[in-house]
């Protein structure tokens, strides 16, 4: 398979600790990688090395089968988890600075217009709100017209609201066919954004592929909840069920047969829901631990 | 090129919108200076200060020379002692091999003093020799000067990057194709810029009000400048080419400078010093900094005569560059 970048047996050591353990994955042009996994997996150890900001101890990495050379930056924007920004100036002044380090930068009113930075243009950009300040970041990853863009936990710290419009931007990205990178560690991020994920824990992969293939893999079941009290009996219906509090939940592989039987069974169906596993779900089931831990 | 443009720009817009720290640059020295000023603006005790040619003893036939109010100096150099008449800090100079005598034309204490010795001179040849009193504050102005000049490089360029470092603008530049070298040279040319416009004011403020002596050329002041700043730019570098602590770059480059305000003749000349204090005085590059000054200034030095100064600044220069880029790192992490 031809892939606009490869990753092939990485390793990144310091000291005793295996930060990055012998991880390979190829990532085809056009879609939205997902690295996932929980504070210390590895994610921005390997995203960096990715980048060409941090020199891997072993491994290599392949940029349109080659290995990358000093135009890699050229094609590539960056949106690190955390960056200051000079004092002083304004985001205006920002955007022409970076479009300054550019062979051929994008005119900085497409930026603003795309990354929606209008309404605070002439505000000192280290003194923007979390929202607007990651619009900017990714305004300034955008500069060069990359080929493939990173970013390191873009949404980490923001309100939902800023979040969800972040993810439209995201969208529209990808929308024109640009290559992204994105760790994160909230599974709806990942669910939403990404095409194909790559689940690490302690430096290493644990497994890859869509999100909706691995949930298919690991949890095949689904999960139908009424609230208590209800009248059914257990002996004629497919799957397992479990009592909790003031619900009953029943875990099925077929949603369809388990409601006929409910049906059957004359239950009152009107406080029923249908939750499908999230990868969030996935995860527990995958490394055995909370993923915000 | 526009790369290293563009970032010098930003690194200049940075410095002249933090109000606190552009005011600082002006007013630090400014305080100096009018606090050197008022100090040092007492009238000298009215006593005649006479320096002799030779041991004190050979001049016994000379009763003046015993009175209280008369202080002899002997001088084993001639000329060292018709330098300091040049400067008023003698009023008259004798010599008794062959018996002359020499007075500033320039001085009303040397007219006085040459009427006080008319008698006991009377066999001895009239020489004169002219030029203004150097008043301590036309001495310790270069000094202020280069000192300045050493914060500002030391401190603008080194703690910056560190604060850079630090809170990840560096790694964020180190994201796109900017080099190093791009980088640290966008860097030198604000500081180089912004330490010759804030020492060229002071200069020309302290020029203004205190009617500096300046005997050499304006060019060698700049040219002193330029190249002073790139070595203390240079040192800063070596200083911050790899640590992103603040506490630890600000320790780093406070013992760099404590040693140098004291002991490279900024405030007071070492003259008199130890030798081995003299020597280590002279490893320190605010020493030739303050020297090339006050040699262009006072003496009217030539650019012949200091570039023993300026070849060691640039070879200071040079090395420390070469080490700073071989260790640089971009980001905490290396």
């Amino acid at each position: 398979m031809q892939y606009l970048l490869e990753v092939q047996h990485l390793c990144k050591h310091y000291r005793s600790l295996r930060a990055v353990d012998d991880i390979s994955f190829g990532i085809p042009a056009g879609i939205c990688f997902g690295l996932l996994g929980p504070n210390g997996a590895g994610k921005t150890t390997t995203i960096e090395m990715m980048e060409g900001i941090t020199t891997p101890t072993s491994g290599e990495i392949l940029f349109k089968n080659q290995p990358r050379d000093k135009h890699y930056s050229q094609h590539t924007g960056i949106q690190f988890q955390s960056t200051a920004l000079q004092d002083f100036l304004t985001v205006r002044e920002v955007l022409a600075l970076f479009g300054s380090l550019y062979e051929n930068p994008l005119p900085a009113q497409q930026l603003i217009e795309r990354c929606e930075l209008g309404e605070f243009i002439d505000q000192q950009a280290n003194k923007l709100s979390g929202g607007q300040k990651q619009r900017l970041l990714l305004a300034l990853a955008l500069v060069s017209d990359p080929t493939i863009l990173f970013l390191d936990e873009p949404t980490t710290g923001l309100d939902p609201q800023s979040r969800r419009r972040f993810w439209d931007l995201i969208t529209a990205i990808k929308a024109e066919g640009k290559t992204i990178v994105l760790t994160t560690h909230y599974m709806d991020e990942a669910e939403l954004l990404c095409d194909e994920l790559v689940i690490m824990d302690h430096g290493k992969i644990i497994d890859q592929g869509s999100p909706r293939v691995l949930l298919d893999k690991y949890l095949p079941h689904k999960r139908i909840a009424i609230d208590q009290p209800v009248e059914l009996n257990p002996d004629s219906l497919n799957g397992d069920i479990i009592r909790g509090d003031g619900e009953i939940v029943i875990i099925t592989q077929s949603v369809e047969q388990t409601l006929q039987q409910l049906i059957q069974q004359q239950v009152d169906l009107s406080t029923l829901r249908v939750r499908n596993p999230t990868l969030e779900d996935l995860f527990i089931q995958l490394t055995g631990h909370q993923l915000r831990e | 090129m526009k790369e290293v443009l563009a970032l010098f720009k930003a690194r200049n817009i940075e410095y002249y919108r933090d109000k606190s720290s552009l005011a600082w640059a002006f007013l630090f020295p400014l305080m100096i200076i009018i606090g050197c000023a008022i100090a040092f603006s007492n009238p000298d005790i009215a006593v005649f200060k006479v320096g002799v040619d030779g041991d004190v003893e050979d001049y016994q036939s000379i009763a003046l020379l015993r009175q209280p109010y008369i202080k002899t100096v002997s001088f084993a150099d001639r000329e060292k002692g018709l330098e300091r008449l040049q400067y008023h800090q003698l009023d008259l100079f004798i010599s008794q091999a062959p018996q002359r005598y020499w007075i500033n034309t320039e001085s009303t204490n040397s007219l006085a003093a040459e009427t006080l010795f008319a008698d006991a001179l009377a066999s001895f040849n009239k020489q004169q020799t002219s030029g203004r009193k150097v008043r301590y504050v036309d001495w310790v102005v270069p000094g202020v000067l280069a000192m300045n000049l050493m914060f500002g490089a030391l401190f603008g360029v080194g703690y910056v990057i560190v604060r850079y470092r630090h809170n990840g603008v560096l790694k964020r530049l180190q994201a796109t194709p900017v080099s190093a070298l791009q980088f640290l040279t966008a860097q030198m040319a604000s500081r180089i810029i912004i330490v010759v416009v804030v020492n060229g004011i002071i200069f020309s403020g302290c020029q203004f009000f205190l009617d500096l002596i300046v005997l050499g050329s304006y060019m060698n002041l700049l040219l002193i400048t330029v190249i002073g700043s790139l070595s203390l730019i240079a040192v800063g570098l070596l200083v911050s080419c790899r640590t992103a602590n603040e506490e630890l770059a600000g320790g780093l480059l406070n013992a760099a400078t404590w040693p140098m305000l004291f002991f490279s003749e900024v405030w007071f000349s070492l003259d008199e010093a130890p030798q081995w204090l003299r020597y280590f005085s002279d490893l320190m590059p605010l020493t030739h900094i303050v020297k090339a000054f006050r040699a262009v200034m006072i003496d009217g030095a030539g650019l012949g005569d200091i570039s023993y100064h300026l070849m060691l600044l640039v070879a200071l220069t040079g090395v420390c560059l070469l080490i700073s880029a071989s260790l640089f790192r971009w980001h905490r992490d290396g």
